[in-house]
């Protein structure tokens, strides 16, 4: 199986992201530009965290734009695997492939460091080698990571499992306290109603190898390679 | 024509950027408010002329860009130059 990892102005996550697939998961990885309009034969596409286009106006506001964009959505529409972790899964909600929005962080910083989510749902393509309720060690690193969605929003999100990860203690407790931005129910990633898009504030790329004191999230990009290969050759 | 577009949370979203303001403020003395919002000021400078034309234009670019209808509203002016 093939991955792209979408390159805009401003990205900076996207070599973190290619060197994971490509010499850690030793799968076949390449750039997509934003002007690129195709996305030729590619399995599973990554919007990579940064800060693109400035943040100007919002974050991923302007992005969404981008021509790359109408072929994401294209792809999204036929079940396509979509990755967005943090600018990306900001892009993502701007887009409005996935529910919500995101505000400043509560406490007003850009929070960097590692923190603990909780793994709500396995039974995604992008979590399936996650046990449910397994506490993952994933860093942070955003100034826009307060997710937000009205009560109507959240009670379709929890109704059809769309929560995927939540912050919590190094213990698996789901509290406030363990909430670093203010996230709506803790709320670190979520799926759309389909499936097939995650998005997520942590990052799991810098979360992929021992050396970087976590292999955490090596498995969310492990869940999705086991996914697309089995079904293929079923 | 000059476009004057404002863009601010909605009400029942909170601001911690005007509550630490409001605070910033209270502690310069000045007791008496209610609260403080911030919220963002466009100018677009307009080469159209119609002023319905320019409002249904402006309209336009709020919605699609300039704010996000889930958690900011917007009002707008037009100004003569």
């Amino acid at each position: 199986m093939k991955f792209a990892v979408v390159v805009f102005p401003g990205s900076n996550c996207d070599q973190d992201c290619f060197y994971i697939i490509k010499d850690v998961l030793k799968r076949p990885v390449k750039y997509i530009w934003h002007k690129d309009t195709a996305l030729d034969g590619v399995d599973c596409v990554v919007l990579p965290g940064g800060f693109s286009y400035g943040d100007y106006l919002r974050t991923g506001a302007i992005a969404r734009f981008s021509p790359v964009m109408n072929a994401i959505t294209g792809f999204a529409k036929k079940g396509g695997s979509i990755i967005g972790i943090c600018n990306g899964f900001q892009i993502l909600l701007e887009a409005g492939l996935l529910p919500g929005v995101m505000l400043r962080n509560r406490g007003l910083h850009f929070i960097c460091k590692p923190v603990y989510i909780k793994a709500d749902n396995n039974q995604t393509r992008f979590t399936n080698l996650y046990n449910i309720g397994q506490v993952l060690k994933i860093p942070i690193a955003h100034n826009e990571g307060n997710y937000y969605i009205d009560a109507k929003g959240l009670k379709e999100l929890k109704d059809n499992h769309q929560v995927v990860f939540r912050y919590c203690s190094a213990a698996g407790d789901v509290n406030d306290r363990y909430n670093p931005n203010g996230a709506v129910d803790n709320i670190a990633g979520i799926t759309n109603k389909k499936g097939n898009i995650l998005g997520m504030m942590p990052h799991p790329e810098r979360s992929s190898e021992i050396k970087l004191g976590s292999t955490d999230g090596y498995f969310i990009f492990k869940s999705i390679i086991d996914w697309l290969e089995n079904k293929k050759t079923c | 024509m000059i476009a004057e577009i404002y863009i601010s949370l909605k009400k029942s979203i909170s601001d911690p950027q005007g509550l630490t303001v409001k605070h910033a403020l209270e502690s310069l003395g000045y007791k008496g408010l209610a609260d403080v919002r911030i919220g963002k000021l466009v100018k677009i400078k307009l080469n159209s002329k119609d002023k319905k034309t320019a409002e249904e234009e402006i309209d336009g670019m709020c919605k699609k860009l300039l704010a996000n209808p889930i958690i900011e509203d917007y009002y707008f002016k037009l100004k003569e130059e």
